[in-house]
């Protein structure tokens, strides 16, 4: 009856460990763990386990993985091929006449139980959750009791919750058909995965009749809740997708919409602001190591700098030649392109180039069971719209932006009034290629960066901007996120590549019905 | 009332232009396979095999060029979907050598050995007809050109113009390179075709053949040429040249241009198309990089080298941009890329009329001063 034994105990125990750090493990229940018969080994245990501290769990641990020896009364612990005192945690020499603990397996039992039921009962809410969380997820008969007792303790929500289907989880195999029913509707209410696939197997091999119906039902309610994270799931990733092209055609509704270039070098300004964060990360690395989680808020100026730069000596030197030619900026925008490309490999090489992301960019949150938003996702839709929100503030507050609107809309006149429409022309088609900049630092930061990163990227923001229109940005906005949403969604019936195809099928119709995309110019500057 | 004076059709080609283009059918079509064939190697006359089929190659893409031509030069339209319609040929004229490989395939089979690889037990449907020369003949014309009349229709009728065009084409070409990178398709994967054996039942990798095809090559080309001269010089080509200029006063003038426009690229489509259909068998190898938008947009740039809005400067332009290219590549590869994209950026801004166009600038400064002295 050693279940119950414990078990009485832990609820002392508990009680004690809510007051004070409890006595610490001492030399004689260590060694007394260690020898004689299995019985008194297993009473020492338990007494020790009442008055647990950090070092009886790493003492317990240190048990279960066999990495304790034993000569006298001295017990050494094992770690990296040294020897230490498991109560003063000093390392001691290990004589070679010391001998191996030998435990059997009832011993080994209850040392696993101890220690799940240590973390199960640690102070700290996190480990607690995550020992429920793990015992949920290999769910073993035997440590019901512990659980059972733990819950009736636990104060907090969130690990209540997870013990209860730790529990439920567990109880769904036991003898009892009414613990059974129990279980399985608790474990319709936590509508995970896991839950769903234990309450499979269970209805494999179920025999009760009105269990069988439970389940059933249960699993009915976890499928409808699974379908609305599925769903969600795709919203999000359309979202995702959407923000990405949102922040690559940015770039372009500027020098396309606004300017009547057609830029196919974008995608390379792109790579150029990719590879400056990755310069700017490797800096980081190597001069301001302490500080390396913040590289990127040197990356993001250094990438709109680099890139806008390049787009500065681009319009200079060649495509202030061919205003008014859109074909032929075509043509010199894709040799431009080629260079920037082969400059590229030439000083970084052919391989992709490895971009880290800082440590608060890992992990994400967790919305729905089996719904997770990534970090770098949701940071990235947050910055495309920041993005679209400082472009439209600067076009429709700034001066700058009244004097590109202005040589927009009729440069002959803005010109007659003062304004020098060839420096406009650089400092607008600079933005775009920062815009541009800012894009490939944000790619860098989900994707791989190397030489071809721009070419993956550019037919669908081409896309984007022919569907949503020239010279509106709300367009563009709408056009992304629109084709993003519709990416996701037809890439879950049909694949991806047959998906890709379908939205330009959809395009190629759409623009039947308006040629001019989603947001027409109207008037006199539709013809231009 | 004055009577209104139809310019008389002028002559298909000068008497000298024809004295030349006999020049080029038996320079190409009888001199060439003799010194090839005939003259021992190591002789000061003999053509080496790699010319022979280097030039082979580049008279593909000359065609290609020349149907750029057409679209870009003549009607103003850039098509960045070229590339698609050479590679539909290729891919056409590779299904039938596929299947001419017969029972000698690594696995022994009936079919195709990618097909085994991938555990297929039947043909697929569009594979039916892949046996027969004749319907890989049609398939050949019918492939390109369906897609392109069916494409072009709804293009041309909502009326997209200029840089639309160009990149719904090159989004086009883009979605037809994942289609045929996939396996399901049925068209080889990533791998594509290769491992020819032979043509119409006889080997494909002899020196005859090889001179075969290289013939067969130059007259399409030329063909071609006669052809497109002649269409440019018809009453339909100088419409196209208006519709280049001044779509809208065409317009006016009671035109609709959608026919014209349609039929000239469907008719380049076409001709890329036999262009891919015969560079398949010499160079062995079709798989689906040949649609990668680069490869479309290059075959503008042969265009716009040579001399866009005439006839002779794509040809020309395919083998300048070519030769250079096979040169480049052997002696200096990371160069080449370098070469190109200032050759994009240099005919853009110093040549708009390309080599030809600079020829003709010289030729009659060198005209105007002779005049005057």
């Amino acid at each position: 009856m050693w279940i119950a034994r414990i078990s009485l105990r832990f609820v002392f125990l508990f009680s004690c460990l809510g007051l004070s750090a409890a006595q610490a493990l001492t030399p004689a229940q260590a060694i007394g763990m260690v020898q004689g018969e299995t019985d008194n080994r297993l009473e020492v245990l338990n007494q020790a386990l009442q008055e647990a501290d950090a070092a009886t769990a790493n003492y317990l641990q240190a048990l279960a993985d066999d990495a304790v020896k034993v000569l006298g009364n001295q017990v050494f612990v094992l770690r990296d091929g040294k020897a230490f005192d498991p109560v003063t945690a000093a390392e001691i020499l290990l004589p070679t006449e010391a001998e191996d603990v030998i435990s059997n397996n009832r011993m080994r039992g209850e040392i696993d139980a101890a220690l799940a039921a240590l973390k199960l009962l640690s102070p700290d809410d996190k480990i607690r959750l995550q020992a429920a969380m793990a015992l949920a997820k290999e769910p073993d008969a035997a440590k019901l009791p512990l659980i059972n007792k733990a819950l009736k303790v636990e104060t907090n929500e969130q690990v209540k919750n997870a013990l209860m289907l730790a529990q439920a989880a567990m109880a769904i195999s036991v003898v009892d058909p009414q613990e059974r029913l129990q279980a399985a509707q608790t474990l319709g209410q936590a509508k995970s995965p896991e839950a769903q696939l234990l309450l499979n197997q269970q209805l494999g091999v179920e025999t009760d009749a009105k269990v069988k119906a439970q389940i059933i039902a249960s699993l009915a309610t976890i499928k409808d809740a699974l379908a609305w994270g599925e769903r969600l799931g795709v919203v999000f990733t359309g979202i995702s997708l959407g923000s990405i092209l949102l922040l690559v055609a940015l770039g372009l509704a500027i020098t396309y919409g606004l300017m009547g270039v057609i830029n196919m070098a974008h995608g390379e300004l792109m790579m150029v602001g990719a590879y400056a964060t990755y310069v700017v990360q490797v800096m980081f690395r190597q001069y301001l190591p302490n500080a390396f989680d913040w590289y990127l808020f040197a990356a993001l100026p250094m990438a709109f700098l680099t890139a806008a730069a390049v787009g500065a000596v681009l319009e200079r030197t060649v495509l202030r030649f061919l205003y008014g030619r859109p074909l032929e900026t075509l043509l010199a925008t894709w040799g431009i392109s080629l260079i920037l490309m082969q400059a590229v490999r030439s000083l970084f090489g052919a391989q992709n180039v490895a971009v880290e992301n800082p440590r608060w960019m890992s992990g994400g949150i967790q919305v729905l069971s089996n719904l997770s938003l990534p970090w770098n996702r949701v940071l990235i839709v947050v910055f495309a719209f920041a993005v679209l929100l400082g472009m439209a503030l600067l076009i429709s507050q700034t001066r700058l932006g009244l004097f590109v609107r202005g040589v927009t809309q009729n440069r002959a006149m803005a010109s007659c009034m003062g304004v020098n429409t060839a420096r406009i022309d650089t400092y607008a088609f600079a933005l775009g290629s920062g815009i541009a900049g800012l894009a490939g630092c944000a790619l860098s930061q989900i994707g791989n960066v190397g030489p071809d990163l721009g070419q993956g990227y550019i037919v669908d923001a081409f896309m984007v901007v022919v569907l949503g229109g020239v010279g509106q940005l709300a367009g563009t906005v709408y056009a992304a996120l629109g084709l993003g949403v519709l990416n996701k969604f037809l890439e879950g019936w049909t694949g991806a590549v047959l998906a890709k195809i379908a939205v330009l099928v959809f395009i190629i119709i759409f623009i039947q019905k308006r040629p001019q995309g989603l947001f027409a110019m109207k008037g006199r500057s539709a013809e231009a | 009332m004055s009577t209104v004076n139809i310019p008389s059709k002028p002559a298909l080609l000068s008497p000298k232009g024809w004295l030349v283009f006999l020049g080029f059918v038996v320079f190409l079509g009888v001199v060439t396979p003799l010194l090839n064939l005939y003259v021992p190697v190591g002789h000061t006359l003999h053509v080496s095999d790699f010319v022979v089929s280097l030039v082979g190659k580049i008279m593909c893409f000359a065609i290609c060029a020349l149907a750029m031509d057409l679209i870009w030069g003549y009607t103003g339209i850039l098509s960045l979907g070229h590339g698609l319609f050479f590679a539909l040929g290729g891919y056409a004229m590779g299904m039938y050598l596929m299947r001419q490989i017969g029972l000698d395939g690594n696995y022994k089979s009936e079919l195709p050995d990618f097909m085994v690889f991938l555990n297929w037990k039947t043909l697929p449907w569009h594979w039916y007809f892949s046996d027969s020369f004749i319907a890989t003949l049609l398939l050949i014309v019918l492939a390109p050109g369906l897609l392109a009349a069916v494409f072009g229709y709804f293009a041309f009728r909502s009326r997209i113009k200029g840089v639309y065009f160009s990149i719904i084409t090159q989004a086009m070409t883009f979605a037809f390179m994942l289609l045929f990178f996939r396996n399901e398709t049925g068209f080889g994967g990533n791998n594509g075709f290769t491992d020819f054996k032979r043509i119409l039942d006889m080997t494909i990798a002899t020196p005859h053949m090889r001179m075969v095809l290289f013939v067969m090559t130059a007259m399409t080309l030329l063909g071609f040429f006669l052809m497109a001269r002649w269409l440019v010089q018809s009453k339909f080509g100088r419409v196209l040249q208006a519709i280049r200029d001044a779509e809208s006063r065409l317009m006016f003038c009671g035109y609709s241009p959608l026919p014209y426009k349609l039929s000239i690229w469907v008719i380049s489509a076409v001709m890329c198309g036999v262009a891919g259909a015969l560079y398949v068998p010499q160079v062995g190898i079709i798989n689906p990089s040949e649609m990668s938008p680069a490869n479309s947009i290059e075959i503008a740039v042969w265009a716009a080298v040579g001399g866009r809005g005439s006839l002779l400067g794509p040809i020309l332009g395919a083998f300048m941009v070519n030769g250079a290219k096979s040169w480049l590549t052997v002696v200096a590869p990371e160069f080449w890329l370098y070469v190109l994209g200032a050759l994009f950026i240099a005919v853009t801004l110093f040549m708009p009329q390309g080599v030809l166009g600079l020829w003709n600038k010289v030729r009659q400064a060198w005209l105007s001063r002779g005049a005057s002295s």
